[in-house]
């Protein structure tokens, strides 16, 4: 048997895996396990690529992958679970980066028909605006930059002129495919450009959109790229982990009732504002706010991105767990939004051990909302804000939204009365039965859970 | 015609992957999202050959570069996401 009829066996065998991987991650009880599958189905086919017919040195990749582990295993080691969204962002840029490296590096192979070299183009493409676009999102998930929109006049028309100039280049390029054209490296620029371009008009509450986005880019350049060097096992994991971002992605959108070429093309806060709100602010002590607690029976949690950035989870956890030995039912709300990416707040209670069972999906929770006594918003803001059911003027009109108003009583716990990252006001903290509790989540949670001592 | 086999796989591949991501819950949104991503770290199985085939100095490193940056999206995503489910898994024995 040749080596080469081996390796496309393995790659058979590890696509296998990667389908079933992807597959016992849709459920809590087996994803462990499928990671585990999938990661076995990425070793049996680096071993294979390792075979591969025509490899002459060794130490390159040897440098490469000591370097890429060391890195990486870092990475996931050290990296904070508040922080896991820039995470994400920066694994996806690493990815988009690859490809383009390996399409670039193809063109040094020797003679490439025009095919190929669209292909190759793709993977420079894809890969380079995947990577420039996910940097630019770790950047304002970190708040290195301002996480606002960034929108300009001549915005679209700026925008256009690059892909106009994407499209030329690339087609200059391909009449005469070699590695030194300068329309390579034209197209190669305007797709960093591009990438940058894309992700500063996206304001932070948009952010699982885009994250979603760039994880399905990574995966169409690593199929682009499987083109380009004839190889399948890239072009089946590319294009599934495509599919499944594309998927998120959608789902995503729903959640927010916004279209995706919304999401991208209109910075979100640079529409117009709804109706002005008029109304007083009732602020809460923490000692008031421990009576209240201590004579509800139903709490409800709404954690938004302020949970993450007060590192709250534990205390929160720590509270419910009180309340819950003190007779009271204790339930976590998450919006499918909530946060810088899909899942976030999911993860955040995961790691403070809130049980499983208490977390309740916004379709569940709406329809009993009347029976909670006390609905507390730690971090939360456009999820809950009631003009997106009321107001039809409001930008975030129509985006579902989970009900906290019609809570007997709601809790806001909130630095400043600062608007959210959308930065629509919002009518809640205004609200007759809204008490807000002013101050940095975590210590006001201590407060109550030291009242409670 | 081999063009046409790809494509082929291409299409079928991507029906598959929304056949199989359509019912996640939201709950696990996140480790899917980085266990996916730990796939598309693939590329490094055809950084291979670009940095190993290649006897060009410039596609050597360009190679090397893709084969460093391939392994961290393989080696950070399967391992953040492991340690992610680590979290999910603990509580579900000692949760309840």
């Amino acid at each position: 048997m040749s080596i080469e009829l081996l390796a496309n066996l393995s790659y058979i065998v590890s696509a296998a895996l990667f389908i079933f991987g992807l597959k016992m991650l849709g459920s809590p009880a087996t994803a462990r396990r499928g990671n585990l599958f999938s990661s076995l189905g990425m070793l049996i086919a680096v071993v294979a690529g390792l075979t591969a017919e025509g490899i002459v040195s060794y130490e390159y990749i040897a440098a490469g992958m000591v370097l890429g582990a060391i890195v990486g295993a870092l990475a996931a080691r050290l990296v904070a679970m508040t922080s896991m969204p820039e995470m994400v962002a920066l694994f996806n840029g690493s990815g988009g980066a690859a490809s383009l490296l390996v399409g670039w590096a193809t063109l040094y192979g020797g003679d490439v028909q025009v095919f190929t070299a669209v292909t190759i183009l793709l993977a420079i493409l894809i890969g380079g605006l995947t990577f420039t676009g996910s940097l630019i999102a770790y950047a304002k998930l970190a708040e290195v930059m301002n996480s606002a929109a960034i929108v300009f006049k001549g915005q679209r028309i700026v925008n256009s002129l690059i892909l106009v100039g994407i499209v030329y280049a690339a087609y200059m390029f391909c009449l005469d495919p070699q590695p030194d054209s300068q329309w390579l490296y034209v197209t190669l620029g305007l797709a960093l450009l591009l990438g940058i371009m894309a992700v500063i008009p996206i304001g932070g509450a948009d952010m699982p959109v885009v994250i979603s986005l760039l994880n399905s880019y990574s995966g169409i350049a690593a199929c682009a790229a499987g083109f380009a060097i004839n190889n399948n096992i890239l072009i089946v994991a590319g294009s599934l982990v495509g599919a499944s971002g594309i998927i998120l992605t959608n789902i995503m959108c729903k959640a927010m009732n916004r279209s995706l070429a919304n999401v991208l093309f209109s910075g979100f806060g640079a529409v117009k504002q709804g109706k002005a709100i008029e109304g007083e602010v009732k602020p809460v002590s923490v000692e008031d706010a421990y009576y209240l607690f201590e004579a509800a029976s139903n709490v409800c949690f709404v954690p938004g991105y302020g949970m993450a950035v007060a590192q709250a989870q534990h205390v929160v956890k720590e509270l419910g767990e009180i309340l819950e030995a003190n007779g009271c039912e204790v339930s976590y709300a998450i919006h499918p939004v909530a946060g810088r990416m899909p899942g976030h707040m999911n993860v955040l209670l995961a790691e403070a051990d809130v049980p499983y069972e208490q977390l309740v999906e916004m379709d569940d929770i709406n329809p009993r909302i009347e029976n909670v006594d006390i609905a507390v918003v730690i971090g939360a803001n456009d999820v809950v804000n009631p003009s997106a059911r009321e107001d039809e003027d409001s930008p975030i009109y129509g985006m579902p939204i989970i009900n906290v108003d019609q809570a007997r009583t709601v809790f806001v716990l909130k630095r400043s009365m600062a608007s959210g990252f959308s930065g629509v006001d919002n009518p809640l903290f205004f609200g007759e039965n809204t008490r807000m509790l002013f101050g940095d989540a975590k210590e006001s949670i201590s407060g109550v859970i030291s009242e409670f001592g | 015609m081999e063009i046409v086999f790809l494509i082929f796989i291409l299409v079928l591949s991507i029906f598959l992957g929304f056949e199989l991501i359509s019912k996640v819950p939201a709950t696990l949104h996140t480790p899917l999202m980085s266990g996916a991503n730990a796939i598309s770290g693939i590329t490094l199985a055809g950084a291979f050959l670009a940095s190993g085939m290649v006897d060009n100095e410039m596609g050597k490193y360009l190679g090397t570069a893709a084969v460093a940056f391939a392994t961290v999206n393989v080696v950070g995503g399967y391992l953040v996401t492991d340690r992610m489910l680590g979290m999910f898994k603990s509580k579900k024995a000692g949760g309840k």
